[in-house]
C-alpha cells in the first residue's frame, strides 16, 4: 500500500462544549504502513487530538475499540481500512448512552454480564491437583471462552436495544452457556433458573445479528439455542 | 481544582494478572480495597499473552522445580536473585492449580490433566533437552487467565474503579506511601485515594520503543510514578526483544509456535538456529534467538525484497494441529501478515516485548530501597508486583511463560504480605500532607495553560525512534553515549507538550500527555543504565564487550555482577549486589557458568 487520502464522516459529541451531536467530515492522508481502521483513526487523531475513542491491544483481543463502521459493528483494529467504502462513517456502538464521540457507557452491558454469575461454581473441597477434564469435555468450551466482551453483538441486537435492562443479550448468554457447558461447574440448574424469565433469555428471536458481527467468529445464537433446549428438556 | 478524598485499607493500581491476583487476597480477607484501572480489567494487556504459564507439573514429561529454577537462573544470566527465583519456582504448581480451580480453561492431555508444551530456555535435567512445562489454553493463555481472574474477583466482590488513571504516588515527609492521586476519565476529576497500603501492578512500558508487541496503554505509569516520587528503578537496561513479532506490524507470534515445532529460516531456507544453539536450536533463550536473527539479517541473509526479516515456518505441521493449538496465531498471521501459516511461512523480526527491570521489590512484594548500609529496606505502605516490579526473578533475560507465573506468584505474595501486615496492626492511616495533590494538579495546570508547545505525538515519536536506534538488540558504545544526550533532550521537550483538547470529559489527549511523562522516565532510566553497564549480559549486549576467556560471552562477573539502581533526580546511578543464595537449604546456589544452549 502507498500513501493515500481517505474521507471520514464521524459522529462527534463532547458534552463539555456541544449542545448536541453532529457528523464531522474530515479526511486524512495515511502512511503506507497504516493498514487497519485503527491505524487510520490514530493518524487522524494526530491531526485532531479531540477525537476520543477507546483502544489498547491493536490486535483484536482486548475488546476496546468496538464501533459502528459503515453501519455495522466491528473492531477498528481488525478492519482493513482499504476494504471500506468512503466516506467511512463511524458512529458509537448503537443503543448505549454516548459519553463522548465514539466512547459509549458500557454499564448496562457489563451489568448483564455480571447478572449471569460469571464465575465457575464448584463447592466441593478443592483437590490437591487440577480437576480432571477430558479433551472432549474441554472442547465444549471452544467458541465460548474466547469472548472479548467487546459488545459488538449485544449492541447490534434489536432485543437488547429495546430491553437492555431486562434481556441479558448475546454476550451475557454466551457467557452463561460457557459455565453451563463446563463439566467442572455444578450450578447448571441454578443457572437455568436464573434465566427462566420471559425477558432474560426468551427475548432472543434468533435474528442472528450477533453472529453476523462477532469479530471473534463466535456464535451466541447457537449457545442461546442450547440453553433453550436445556430449559425445554428439564420442563418435560 | 477541588480534590475529593476517598479512604481505603488498600489501593491497588492495575487490574491485569498481577493486580487481579493481589486483589483476590485482599477482597477475600475482607479488607476495604479499591482497584484502579485505566481500562476495564479484561482489557489489560495480560489478555494478549499467548503461549502459556510455567509450572513443573510434569504432566507430559518428567519435571521438578529444581530444573525450573536452574533454567530461570541461567536464563537470567545470573542476574536474577536466587531467593526470589526459588520462591517462584516452588510456588508455581500451587498457583497454577489454583487458577485451574478458578475455572481457567486449560487445554487437556488425554488423561485429563493440564496440557503443557515446550518453550524457549526451559529444559530437562539442567539443560539437556526441551521439557514440556508451559501450561496453555491454546494460544490464548493470557486471555483465559485474565478472564478467570476477573471472574473470581466478581465472586469475591472486589471494588473496581474502572477508567480511572492514577497520576502520582503520595509520600509523606518520612517517605512512607499514603496512596495515589487519580483522575476519573469520564469527568476529568481528580481524587486522592488515601490508604494504609498501596500496591502497584501497572504492567510494562514497551511503548518506549518504536516497534513493540505491547498495547498502547503499556506506558509504564507505575514505574514513572515511583521514579518521580524518588524510588529508584532496578535493572532498566534489560529489555527483552521477542524473536517473533510480525514484520512491520509488531504483533506477537508466540514462542509456543516453535514449541509446537515451528522453525526459523533465512533467505536460503536454512534452519540457522542449528549453528547458534546446537542443543535447543529454535527453542534457545529469547536473547540468543533474537541476536542470531539480527546477525542473519545484518549479514545479508534476511528475507523479502528488503532482506529485513526472517521466516517462521510451520507449513510442515498438520493443519488440524495448527487449528487446535495455534488458532489465534493463524488469525493474527492472516490479519497482520496477510498469509495463512498453514500454507506459507510468517515474516518475523525481533520486537521489543518485555521489561525485565522495574520497581525494586523482595519476594514478599514489598518495595525495597537502599538506606544506610542496608540495600533492601522496605518502603512503608508500598508494594509492587508483575511487570512493573523487579523481584528480581528475570534478571538480564526472562524465560517465556515465567511472566504469567510471576504475576500469579508475586501478585498473591504481595496480597498476602499486605493482609499479614494489616492483620498484625503494622499498617496505619497516616495523615495526608497538605500538598498531597499538588504535584498532580501542577502537571494538569501546566498542560491546561501550555502554549507554543510541541504535540505529544511528535515528542513520543522522537523518544521511540531514539530508543530504537540507540538501545536496540545490539548496543554500541558510541550510539549509547549519543543516546544518553538524545534522550535527555527529548525529556526536555516533553516538559512543554501541548494538547488541543481541553475538555473535561474522556480527554484522551490529556491522558496520552500524562502517559508520556511516565514513558520518559522509563526511557531515561533505560538509556542511562545501559550506557553505564560496560559488559554484555542477557539481553544487554554491546560491541565493546565480546566473548573472550576472562569474560565469557562478554559477561564481566568481577565488575558487573550487580543490580543497577537509577534515580530520576540527577539521573544518578547506584548498584547493589545480586543475591546468589537461595532461600532455603533445599537447593544449592546455582554456580556461575558460561551460558550456552
Ligand atoms: C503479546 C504478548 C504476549 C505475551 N505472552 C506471554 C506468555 O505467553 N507467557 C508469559 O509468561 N508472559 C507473556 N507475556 C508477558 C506478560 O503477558 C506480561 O508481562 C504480563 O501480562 C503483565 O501483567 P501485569 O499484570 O504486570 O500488567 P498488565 O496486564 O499490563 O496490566 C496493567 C494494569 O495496570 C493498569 N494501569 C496501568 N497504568 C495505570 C494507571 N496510571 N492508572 C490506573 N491503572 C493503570 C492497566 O489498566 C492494567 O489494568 C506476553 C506479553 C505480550 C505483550
Ligand atoms: S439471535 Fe438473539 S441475541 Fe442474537 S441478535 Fe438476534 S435476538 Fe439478539
Ligand atoms: S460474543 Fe463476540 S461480539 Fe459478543 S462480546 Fe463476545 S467477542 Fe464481542
Ligand atoms: S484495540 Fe484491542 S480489540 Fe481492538
Amino acid at each position: 500500500m502507498t500513501k493515500r487520502t481517505v474521507q471520514f464522516k464521524i459522529y462527534r459529541y463532547d458534552p463539555d462544549k456541544d449542545d448536541k451531536p453532529y457528523m464531522q467530515d474530515i479526511s486524512v492522508e495515511l502512511e503506507a504502513s497504516d493498514k487497519k481502521l485503527l491505524d487510520a483513526i490514530t493518524r487522524l487523531k494526530v491531526k485532531d487530538d479531540t477525537l476520543s475513542f477507546r483502544r489498547s491491544c491493536r490486535e483484536g483481543v482486548c475488546g476496546s475499540d468496538a464501533m459502528n463502521i459503515n453501519g455495522k459493528n466491528g473492531l477498528a483494529c481488525l478492519t482493513d481500512v482499504d476494504s471500506l467504502q468512503q466516506p467511512i462513517t463511524l458512529r458509537p456502538l448503537p443503543g448505549l448512552p454516548v459519553i463522548r464521540d465514539l466512547v459509549v457507557d458500557m454499564t448496562q452491558f457489563f451489568k448483564q454480564y455480571h447478572s449471569i454469575t460469571p464465575y465457575l461454581i464448584n463447592n466441593e473441597p478443592a483437590p490437591e491437583r487440577e480437576r480432571l477434564q477430558t479433551p472432549e469435555e474441554r472442547e465444549e468450551l471452544n467458541g465460548l471462552y474466547e469472548c472479548i466482551l467487546c459488545a459488538c453483538c449485544s449492541t447490534s441486537c434489536p432485543s437488547f436495544w429495546w430491553n437492555p435492562d431486562k434481556f441479558v443479550g448475546p454476550a451475557g448468554l454466551l457467557a452463561a452457556y460457557r459455565f453451563i457447558a463446563d463439566t467442572r461447574d455444578q450450578a447448571t440448574s441454578e443457572r437455568l433458573d436464573n434465566l427462566e424469565d420471559p425477558y432474560r433469555l426468551f427475548r432472543c428471536h434468533t435474528i442472528m445479528n450477533c453472529v453476523d458481527v462477532c469479530p471473534k467468529s463466535l456464535n451466541p445464537t447457537r449457545a442461546i439455542g442450547k440453553i433453550k433446549d436445556m430449559m425445554l428438556r428439564r420442563a418435560i | 481544582m477541588k480534590v475529593a478524598k476517598r479512604t481505603f485499607d488498600a489501593v491497588i493500581v492495575g487490574a491485569g494478572g498481577a493486580g487481579l491476583r493481589a486483589a483476590l487476597q485482599l477482597s477475600e480477607s475482607g479488607m476495604k480495597t479499591a482497584v484502579l484501572t485505566k481500562v476495564f480489567p479484561t482489557r489489560s494487556h495480560t489478555v494478549a499473552a499467548q503461549g502459556g504459564v510455567a509450572a513443573s507439573l510434569g504432566n507430559s514429561t518428567e519435571d521438578n522445580w529444581h530444573w525450573h529454577m536452574y533454567d530461570t537462573v541461567k536464563g537470567s544470566d545470573w542476574l536474577g536473585d536466587q531467593d526470589a527465583i526459588e520462591f517462584m519456582c516452588k510456588k508455581a504448581n500451587e498457583v497454577v492449580v489454583e487458577l485451574e480451580h478458578y475455572g481457567m480453561p486449560f487445554d487437556r492431555t488425554d488423561d485429563g490433566k493440564i496440557y503443557q508444551r515446550p518453550f524457549g530456555g526451559h529444559s530437562m535435567n539442567y539443560g539437556q533437552a526441551p521439557v514440556m512445562r508451559s501450561c496453555a489454553a491454546a494460544d490464548r493463555t493470557g486471555h483465559a487467565m485474565l478472564h478467570a481472574l476477573y471472574q473470581r474477583n466478581v465472586r469475591a466482590n472486589t471494588q473496581f474503579f474502572v477508567e480511572w488513571m492514577a497520576l502520582d504516588l503520595i509520600r509523606d515527609a518520612d517517605g512512607d506511601v499514603l496512596g495515589v492521586t487519580a483522575m476519573e476519565m469520564e469527568t476529568g476529576e481528580v481524587s486522592i485515594f488515601h490508604a494504609k497500603a498501596t500496591i502497584f501492578a501497572t504492567g510494562g512500558a514497551g511503548r518506549i520503543y518504536f516497534s513493540s508487541t505491547n498495547a498502547f496503554i503499556n506506558t509504564g505509569d507505575g514505574v514513572g510514578m515511583a521514579a518521580r516520587a524518588g524510588v529508584p528503578l532496578e535493572d532498566m537496561e534489560f529489555w527483552q526483544f521477542h524473536p517473533t513479532g510480525v514484520a512491520g506490524a509488531g504483533v506477537l507470534i508466540t514462542e509456543g509456535v516453535r514449541g509446537e515445532g515451528g522453525i526459523l529460516r533465512n533467505s536460503s531456507g536454512e534452519r540457522f538456529m542449528e549453528r547458534y544453539a546446537p542443543n535447543l536450536k529454535d527453542l534457545a533463550s529469547r536473547d540468543v534467538v533474537s541476536r542470531a536473527m539480527t546477525t542473519e539479517i545484518n549479514e545479508g541473509r534476511g528475507c523479502g525484497p528488503d532482506k529485513d526479516h526472517v521466516l517462521l515456518d510451520i507449513t510442515h505441521l498438520a493443519p488440524e494441529n495448527i487449528m487446535k493449538r495455534l488458532p489465534g496465531i493463524r488469525e493474527i498471521s492472516i490479519q497482520f501478515a496477510g498469509i495463512d501459516p498453514i500454507k506459507a511461512p510468517i515474516p518475523v523480526v525481533p520486537t521489543c516485548h518485555y521489561q525485565m527491570g522495574g520497581i525494586p521489590t523482595n519476594y514478599k512484594g514489598q518495595v525495597v530501597v537502599p538506606q544506610g548500609d542496608n540495600n533492601n529496606v522496605p518502603v512503608r505502605g508500598f508494594y509492587a508486583a508483575g511487570e512493573c516490579a523487579c523481584a528480581s526473578v528475570h534478571g538480564a533475560n526472562r524465560l517465556g511463560t515465567n511472566s504469567l507465573l510471576d504475576l500469579l506468584v508475586f501478585g498473591k505474595s504481595a496480597g498476602e504480605t499486605v493482609v499479614e501486615d494489616f492483620e498484625a496492626g503494622n499498617l496505619s492511616l497516616k495523615p495526608l500532607p497538605d500538598d498531597a495533590a499538588d504535584v498532580s494538579l501542577a502537571r494538569l495546570a501546566r498542560l491546561e495553560n501550555q502554549t507554543n508547545g510541541e504535540s505529544v505525538h511528535e515528542v513520543r515519536l522522537a523518544m521511540q525512534r531514539t530508543m530504537q536506534k540507540h538501545a536496540g538488540v545490539f548496543r554500541f558504545n558510541d550510539l549509547l553515549k549519543e543516546g544518553v544526550e538524545a534522550i535527555k533532550a527529548v525529556a526536555e521537550r516533553a516538559k512543554n507538550t501541548e494538547i488541543g483538547d481541553k475538555s473535561k470529559v474522556w480527554n484522551t489527549a490529556r491522558m496520552e500527555a500524562l502517559e508520556l511523562d511516565n514513558l520518559i522516565e522509563v526511557a531515561k532510566a533505560t538509556m542511562i543504565s545501559a550506557e553505564a553497564r560496560k559488559e554484555s549480559r542477557g539481553a544487554h549486549v554491546r560491541d565493546d564487550a565480546l566473548d573472550n576467556a576472562e569474560t565469557p560471552n562478554g559477561r564481566d562477573d568481577a565488575n558487573w555482577l550487580k543490580h543497577t539502581l537509577w534515580y530520576s533526580e540527577g539521573n544518578r546511578l547506584a548498584y547493589k549486589p545480586v543475591n546468589l543464595k537461595p532461600m532455603s537449604d533445599d537447593v544449592e546456589p546455582i554456580a556461575l557458568a558460561k551460558r550456552t544452549y
